[in-house]
C-alpha cells in the first residue's frame, strides 16, 4: 500500500475518565473506502473527531502522506486535505446554501472540487442556493455538509453517520455518490451504524467495540455473523459487556 | 411642537445609544462574551483621545482617525489572549474577566486622572446648533454623532453580509467548530470581531466626550443604557440596534420632560416593558435566545 494517505497508530483517546477509543491501528489509502463499524458509544465519532483535530488523544499518532499531523489544530488539517462530515450535519443556519458551500471552499486546496461541480452533482441546489441552511430538509442538509466539505478538496474524507435520521430512499441516493468522489482518488473513511450500509460501499471494514478493534478484514473474507458479532461483542461472555440497547 | 421637539432630541441620543450599544451586541453575537468592561473601554478612549493625542498633535475632534484603529488593534489582542483564555474556560469565567477589567480600568483612570469631570474639546462647534424653529435645537455634535451612528452600522452591516471575512463571521458565530472543520481558525475570526466592537466603542466613548462631560466611572451607567439598547432592539440585528436606541432615547426624553427625574426611569420602563411583551426585543429572532 504505497498510496497510504491516513495513518492512525495505536490511537487512544478519553472522554473524561471514560476510554472512548482505545488502542486503535489502521490505514486508508488512495481511492479507498474504509468502513468502521459499531454500536451506539464504540468510539466511531470520537475517532473521527479526534483525526480532525477536534478532540485530544491520549498517547499515539495520526499521520497524513507521511507527516505527523497529531498536534495540527483541525484547520491546519482541513487546508492538508483532511475533512469532516460531522454527525448531525452542522450547517451554519443562518447562512445560505451557496454561503455554506463559500465557506467550505475559502481554504481549499487546489483538486476537481468546485462549487460548481457540487452544482452538478445535486441539480437541485442552483436554484436553491439563496435559501438559508435552515430552510433544507435533513437530506438536503446532508447533501449540503457534503458539498461544503468537498469543495475543500480533500484527499481523506470522513463520513460520520450519513444516514442517521434520512429516509431510505434519500440515503441511497446520497450513497450513490460514494463511487464519484472515489473516482477522483479520494480515500473515504466512514462511519455507519447501519452496517449492511457501510459495508456494501466498502473496500474494507474494520469493526469497533467499546473503543477496541474487534474485526479487521474485507467485506468478502467476513461472514455476516463475524460482523455482527464483533458489532454486539457477542462472543464476550462476562456480564459486564452485556448490551442490551442495540437495535 | 415641544413633543416634536422631545422626540428630535430622543432621537440624537438614541443615535449614541446605538453606536455604543454595537460592539456590545457583535461581542455577543458572535462570540456569546457579555463584555462588562464594554462601557469603560469607551471611556478609556475619551480619556485617550484629551490627554494622549494631543501629544502628537492631533486636535482632540479628529482623535478618533487614531483612537478607534488603535482600539481595534487592542481589542485583537485582548480577544486573543485574555478572553480567548477565559471562553476556553466557560462562560461564567468571561463575566469575572471582564468585571475584573472593568474594575481595574475605572481605579487607574482615578489614580491617574483623578475623578475631575473632563470633555473631549470640540471647541465652538459645541456651541453651535440648528434652530429651524423657535424651541427646537439641534445640536451640530449630537447630530454628527447620529449621522456617524448610521454610517457605522450601515458599513458593518454591508461587511458582515458581502464580505469574505463577514462571511466567516457570521459562520463562526452560528458553529465556530463547524467552521473549524472548514478550515477557519476561529479564534482569528473572533479576533477580528472583537477588533471590529472595540473601534465603535473607541467612536462611542469620543463621541460621549464631546456631548458631555465624561469622569472615570461614565462607563457604568452607560453600559447599562447599551445593554438596554440591545435588548430592546434584538441581539443579533444592527439595524434592530439602531431603532432599539432610538426608542430609549425618546423614552427617556419624554420622561425627563414630564420630570427630569423621570429621564432614567422612563427608559428602564420601556426596557422592561420590551423585556415582558417581546422577549426576543423589536427586530430579534427567537432562536436567538435558545
Amino acid at each position: 500500500m504505497s498510496d497510504t494517505w491516513l495513518e492512525v497508530q495505536d490511537l487512544t483517546v478519553h472522554h473524561g475518565q471514560l476510554r472512548a477509543v482505545d488502542g486503535v491501528s489502521f490505514q486508508v489509502a488512495r481511492g479507498e473506502v474504509l468502513t468502521m463499524v459499531g454500536a451506539n458509544g464504540a468510539g466511531k465519532s470520537t475517532l473521527l473527531r479526534t483525526i480532525a483535530g477536534l478532540h485530544h488523544q491520549t498517547s499515539g499518532t495520526i499521520s497524513f502522506k507521511g507527516v505527523n499531523v497529531t498536534k495540527l489544530a483541525p484547520q491546519r488539517r482541513v487546508r492538508m486535505g483532511i475533512s469532516l462530515v460531522p454527525e448531525g450535519r452542522r450547517l451554519f443556519p443562518s447562512l445560505t446554501l451557496e454561503e455554506n458551500l463559500q465557506v467550505g471552499a475559502h481554504r481549499a486546496t487546489k483538486g476537481s472540487f468546485t462549487i460548481e461541480r457540487v452544482y452538478e452533482l445535486f441539480e437541485w441546489m442552483p436554484q436553491r442556493r439563496r435559501q438559508r441552511a435552515w430552510q433544507f430538509s435533513g437530506g438536503e442538509q446532508q447533501a449540503i455538509a457534503i458539498g461544503r466539505a468537498l469543495v475543500a478538496n480533500p484527499q481523506v474524507l470522513m463520513l460520520d453517520e450519513l444516514s442517521l435520521g434520512l429516509a431510505p430512499i434519500v440515503v441511497e441516493r446520497i450513497y450513490a455518490l460514494i463511487p464519484e468522489i472515489v473516482a477522483q482518488g479520494v480515500g473515504i473513511l466512514l462511519v455507519e451504524q447501519d452496517v449492511t450500509l457501510g459495508v456494501g460501499v466498502a473496500n474494507r471494514v474494520h469493526c469497533l467495540l467499546e473503543g477496541k478493534t474487534s474485526l479487521v478484514g474485507t467485506p468478502g473474507e467476513l461472514s455476516a455473523l463475524q460482523i455482527e458479532r464483533a458489532y454486539f461483542g457477542a462472543e464476550m461472555s462476562s456480564p459486564s459487556h452485556h448490551h442490551e440497547d442495540h437495535p | 411642537m415641544i413633543w416634536l421637539n422631545v422626540v428630535i432630541q430622543g432621537v440624537l441620543v438614541g443615535g449614541f445609544y446605538a453606536l455604543f450599544a454595537c460592539g456590545l451586541s457583535l461581542m455577543f453575537g458572535v462570540m456569546r462574551v457579555i463584555n462588562l468592561a464594554h462601557g469603560d473601554m469607551a471611556v478609556v478612549a475619551a480619556y485617550v483621545a484629551v490627554f494622549l493625542t494631543p501629544h502628537a498633535h492631533i486636535p482632540e475632534v479628529w482623535a478618533f482617525l487614531v483612537v478607534a484603529p488603535l482600539f481595534g488593534l487592542v481589542g485583537y489582542v485582548v480577544q486573543r489572549t485574555l478572553i480567548q483564555k477565559s471562553i476556553d474556560r466557560d462562560p461564567f469565567t468571561t463575566l469575572l474577566v471582564t468585571f475584573g477589567l472593568s474594575v481595574i480600568i475605572e481605579n487607574l483612570l482615578l489614580e491617574i486622572y483623578s475623578s475631575n469631570g473632563q470633555i473631549v474639546n470640540v471647541g465652538e462647534l459645541i456651541t453651535k446648533s440648528w434652530h429651524p424653529q423657535t424651541i427646537i435645537y439641534i445640536s451640530y455634535v449630537s447630530l454628527a454623532v447620529l449621522a456617524a451612528a448610521v454610517v457605522v452600522l450601515a458599513l458593518l452591516q454591508l461587511f458582515l453580509s458581502k464580505s469574505g471575512t463577514g462571511r466567516l463571521i457570521r459562520a463562526v458565530a452560528d458553529d465556530h467548530e463547524a467552521a473549524q472543520l472548514s478550515g477557519t481558525n476561529y479564534q482569528h475570526i473572533f479576533g477580528i470581531a472583537a477588533a471590529i466592537a472595540f473601534a465603535t466603542v473607541a467612536l462611542a466613548g469620543i463621541s460621549y466626550g464631546m456631548m458631555t462631560e465624561f469622569a472615570p466611572t461614565s462607563g457604568g451607567v452607560n453600559l447599562l443604557f447599551a445593554f438596554e439598547t440591545v435588548v430592546i432592539g434584538g441581539i443579533g440585528s444592527l439595524w434592530g440596534t439602531l431603532v432599539g436606541g432610538i426608542a430609549l432615547g425618546v423614552a427617556q426624553q419624554f420622561g425627563a420632560h414630564i420630570n427630569p427625574e423621570y429621564q432614567v426611569l422612563a427608559g428602564n420602563i420601556l426596557f422592561l416593558v420590551v423585556l415582558a411583551v417581546r422577549p426576543q426585543g423589536l427586530f430579534g429572532k427567537k432562536t436567538a435566545l435558545s
